[in-house]
């Protein structure tokens, strides 16, 4: 019951509530008998359309009246049935009936449906529909049912998106403060940009208009909402580039990469796009290395979910055993085949075609295997400061040396570039005479996207003043504070990984000979208050990775870190092992810190959904899970972390301070993971 | 601000269907009955209080309610729906019953009333919503039979509902609403699929629902409603946003729609008490991780251990 006031029923009211009732019952009762019957005459149609005036909400009510409708329009007779009239007049019957029904409630979605397939009979005016919609519209201006029924009118009576546009703009005129009405300009605006109609291609005229359209909405009253989101799909408008592209790679383009021989030369290459994509497989993408081209290679998305989808994509390339050469550089060439066969999640092609290549040479090293395995430390004794003639430094470089773009891709942004400026000035305009964080916010997400656009020649250059504007909007908006610190956070990876200096600044090296686990540089990007990770396309080179003392309750993208063999995510917020998901996918991880997180101090799992699991059909259950569970009821709990140290060859684990760590789970995990020799300090044997 | 009263609500729930013949919103709300008594059963399983009902009495009333079809009724002698079909499901899956169902009829049921598009029908008079994804779709995987259906089809439909605030609606070019987006977003969630959703985006729309009281509206500029401390939490959760709002706040909204006298939770304070709102707003507290409450699985509306059962073995 929405909106009815409690109070103690008076037995006035009382007597007058049961004797509805039992007329409502009454009517209930005969009524069903009639249905179960198939009885369908004037007398017990009569007694359903009161029934239906009265609740609307009457399911069976409705079913009853179209099996009825079609009863009646089979058993006429021949003169009724050459007498459009009499066809018509059935008609307006169940047209009546639903308009009686939707004056008791006008959002009975079984009333709306009734008039829906009523009229798609044909022989309905559609003057008439107009009339019925523009007066529930005017009623409840945000009523989602009249809306819809609006849209189903409009495509069945073949009215003109520019027609129903211009209805929107009315709606608006009148009063801005009507989220539906924006909402169904941005379905009739996507419509007619993507028939390319005419006025609305190119978009920048139409974009400008709108722009100032949605401007005097927010002016006028910042904290109404309805305008916001409508100018954030404008800037989407505006900035998105409209196909898939691949941004980074691993290695990098044009780099030189040195590799140990173990038994054989393996090495991970990694494709990341700008959003996720299908499609990549060795039809679409050829490998080559030197003259030859491999044919049978897998491509592996590194994302959880049941369609082969992701934004980054790996394969493991080995260079065949009888080739290995000392002495020799491989060059490995990787490009699109038939880029259009990688396409967005909405089906757009990769349309340009793509392509780098690098270089492979092999060095001949011990394996590690045999040999004792010390404690890796990653605490600030372990590491100085680095030394920039490092050979790893150069592989750094080739993230971050300009690319040239294509001509027309300049030109076409130019009229962007202005247009987010012109709105920046007016944002900035706002910020003088209101302090409201609609302002604040959009302002901050104009300046990135201006920086995003312009990043190859001046990289974050409003960087500090968004930084700044999240800062004032946590203080302003303080139930939304945790939304502004992700968003900060992002900002704040964006101009760590800027350019090569800000990043060498949180590069340290190991003092200790660097080991074939950790490498030679450690990427520490702890305590920076992080909550969120970014920035994934500039780290794909990382080996060993110190995210500790952040507030990181997720750790979303480092499975595109295919290199990743040290990781230090001690003392964040990580509250569950489905949060460590992300894991499974580095295979390469030796050594991992997980110590002092929240793991088990939570009853609700928000990774739960994002994770590989049963529940969501993204990977069957393991009935090996039985053996290690041992008909021991509590170790179900412990399927979330069955899965993701199943996979993993883990040598070093510090887990302690977690909630969920206890004695039992310790036996568990150390029966699990047979290769680590390391646990909490503790040596194994 | 109280604390939240279990044991009135327990009482308040029990006693709804006693008193079922003379009262107005019970007559008025006879169609849905189903619909009620799972939301009343998993309210009181969540408060930890399911062995107060007769079970057997419940789930022998569920089975009137089914057709020759396989499908369900809201109660008996009412059409069949997916509406109902999900709730009688749901019940016996609560009472670890569902092996007494004829499965294969029921599920083919289910599965007839996908159309070509991958969308579903609520039942044989074609009205067609997203809604009707979410209940086929939580319906098979609850009986462990997603395989019945066109899954890849079904998510593309989802998926052509997506809007411009990321949200979902009824049908392509419909709206978003938290109700709608609940289903979309669960019916991906249930098949793997939340890689479709804009998480970011949809975080944000969802997150500003939360209004200056606390409590949650379903779209922009409404007024806040518990029945949303439902639909908006749980898809915050599914999504990994729900630190995007202030959680307190919405618990303090929430306590104070009791009826601390009589038992039950209004849409919002001292407003008249429902079955449908008392689920919700107990649900949200599970959400919410208030103290004292079985945590409930945001995809499937039924506690995370009954959930667990059906997955884990």
């Amino acid at each position: 019951m929405h909106g009815r006031p409690r109070k103690s029923a008076t037995p006035v009211d009382e007597n007058a509530s049961a004797l509805k009732a039992a007329k409502i019952r009454s009517l209930q009762t005969q009524f069903l008998q009639n249905h179960h019957n198939n009885i369908y005459t004037k007398e017990a149609l009569e007694l359903n359309a009161k029934l239906l005036e009265t609740n609307p909400e009457y399911m069976t009510a409705w079913n009853y009246r179209k099996l009825a409708f079609e009863h009646n329009l089979i058993s006429q007779s021949d003169a009724e049935k050459a007498d459009s009239d009499h066809i018509k007049s059935i008609i307006d019957e169940e047209l009546r009936v639903v308009e009686n029904a939707l004056r008791t409630n006008f959002k009975s979605y079984g009333a709306w449906h009734h008039r829906k397939w009523v009229v798609s009979k044909g022989n309905s005016s559609t003057e008439r529909e107009l009339k019925l919609l523009n007066m529930f519209q005017k009623q409840d201006t945000r009523n989602f049912h009249a809306w819809n029924y609006r849209r189903f009118i409009a495509g069945l009576k073949n009215i003109s998106d520019e027609k129903e546009l211009q209805y929107t703009t009315d709606m608006i005129n009148d009063n801005f403060s009507n989220y539906s009405a924006w909402h169904n300009r941005s379905v009739l605006l996507s419509n007619l940009l993507e028939k390319k109609a005419e006025g609305y291609f190119p978009k920048e005229t139409f974009l400008t208009e709108e722009y100032e359209f949605v401007r005097n909405a927010v002016f006028t009253d910042p904290d109404d909402q309805s305008g916001w989101f409508y100018h954030l799909w404008l800037l989407d408008q505006t900035v998105k580039v409209d196909m898939p592209v691949m941004v980074s790679s691993w290695p990098p383009c044009d780099s030189d990469i040195n590799l140990p021989v173990a038994s054989e030369v393996k090495f991970p290459v990694v494709l990341y796009f700008n959003e996720p994509v299908e499609g990549i497989s060795s039809h679409t993408v050829i490998v080559q290395i030197e003259d030859d081209v491999f044919k049978d290679i897998t491509w592996s998305p590194l994302s959880t979910n049941k369609f082969g989808c992701g934004q980054a994509w790996v394969t493991h390339l080995s260079i065949p055993h009888e080739k290995f050469n000392f002495s020799k550089i491989y060059e490995v060439k990787i490009k699109s085949e038939d880029s259009r066969g990688i396409t967005s999640l909405s089906g757009v092609p990769c349309s340009r075609p793509w392509s780098f290549a690098f270089r492979v040479s092999v060095k001949d090293v011990q394996p590690d295997e045999g040999q004792s395995f010390g404690r890796i430390m990653l605490t600030d004794e372990s590491f100085c400061t680095i030394d920039t003639n490092l050979n790893k430094t150069n592989l750094l470089k080739s993230y971050f040396e300009l690319k040239t773009s294509d001509d027309d891709q300049i030109t076409s942004s130019k009229w962007k570039l202005e247009m987010i400026d012109n709105e920046i000035a007016h944002y900035r305009e706002l910020l003088t005479w209101a302090d409201c964080k609609i302002g604040k916010l959009t302002l901050a997400r104009l300046l990135m996207a201006y920086d995003s656009m312009t990043s190859s020649a001046t990289p974050i250059a409003h960087v500090e003043e968004v930084l700044q504007l999240y800062s004032e909007l946590m203080k302003l908006d303080t139930p939304h504070q945790q939304y502004y610190k992700d968003e900060y956070s992002l900002v704040l990876l964006k101009q760590v990984t800027s350019s090569m200096e800000s990043l060498l600044k949180h590069c340290w090296q190991y003092k200790s000979t660097p080991s074939s686990i950790t490498g030679s540089i450690c990427l520490r990007l702890n305590s920076l208050s992080l909550s969120r990770i970014g920035s994934i396309e500039r780290l794909l080179w990382v080996q060993s990775l110190d995210l500790s003392h952040n507030q990181l309750h997720s750790i979303e993208g480092l499975e595109a870190l295919q290199l990743l063999s040290c990781l230090n995510l001690s003392h964040n917020k990580l509250a569950s092992f489905t949060a460590l998901d992300p894991l499974r996918f580095l295979k390469s991880l030796k050594v991992l810190n997980v110590s002092h997180n929240e793991i088990g101090s939570h009853t609700i799992d928000t990774r739960r959904y994002q994770c590989s699991s049963p529940m969501s059909h993204t990977i069957d259950y393991d009935p090996k899970f039985e053996e290690f569970a041992n008909g021991d009821a509590k170790l179900v709990n412990f399927w979330e972390a069955y899965t993701v140290f199943g996979g993993l060859n883990l040598m070093q684990l510090d887990i302690v301070g977690n909630v969920a760590v206890d004695e039992r789970f310790v036996s568990f995990l150390v029966k699990l993971l047979h290769g680590l020799k390391w646990l909490d300090g503790e040596e194994l044997h | 601000m109280g604390e939240l009263a279990t044991e009135k609500h327990t009482k308040y729930i029990l006693q709804i269907e006693k008193k079922k013949d003379d009262n107005i919103e019970s007559v008025l709300t006879e169609h849905l009955r189903i619909n009620g008594a799972y939301w009343g059963l998993t309210t009181l399983d969540i408060l930890g209080n399911l062995k107060a009902v007769e079970q057997e009495a419940v789930v022998s009333w569920v089975l009137s309610c089914q057709h020759e079809s396989g499908g369900f009724g809201g109660n008996v002698g009412h059409d069949p729906h997916l509406l109902y079909t999900l709730s009688a499901i749901q019940i016996l899956t609560l009472f670890n019953k569902t092996h007494i169902l004829n499965i294969p009829k029921l599920t083919s049921y289910i599965s007839a009333l996908q159309n070509e598009d991958g969308s579903f029908s609520g039942d044989q008079y074609g009205e067609i919503d997203t809604r009707f994804s979410y209940l086929a779709i939580c319906s098979l995987a609850l009986l462990k039979s997603l395989d019945k259906i066109n899954v890849e089809k079904a998510v593309k439909y989802i998926i052509s509902c997506k809007n411009l605030d990321g949200g979902f609606g009824c049908t392509p070019g419909a709206e978003s609403h938290a109700g709608q987006i609940f289903c979309c977003v669960g019916a991906l969630a249930i098949t793997g699929s939340l890689h479709y959703v804009d998480k970011d985006l949809l975080g944000w729309w969802l997150c500003e629902r939360q209004v200056k009281s606390g409590g949650l509206n379903g779209r922009p500029e409404k007024l806040p409603d518990v029945c949303y401390s439902w639909w908006v939490l749980s898809s915050l959760i599914m999504i990994d946003r729900v630190g995007w709002i202030d959680k307190e706040k919405l618990v303090k909204f929430i306590l104070e729609c009791q009826d601390f006298e009589n038992g039950g939770i209004s849409d919002r304070p001292d407003d008249a008490v429902d079955v449908f709102h008392t689920y919700f707003g107990v649900a949200g507290l599970s959400l919410l991780e208030y103290p004292g409450l079985k945590p409930i699985d945001p995809a499937y509306a039924l506690p995370v251990d009954v959930v667990n059962r059906i997955f884990l073995e």
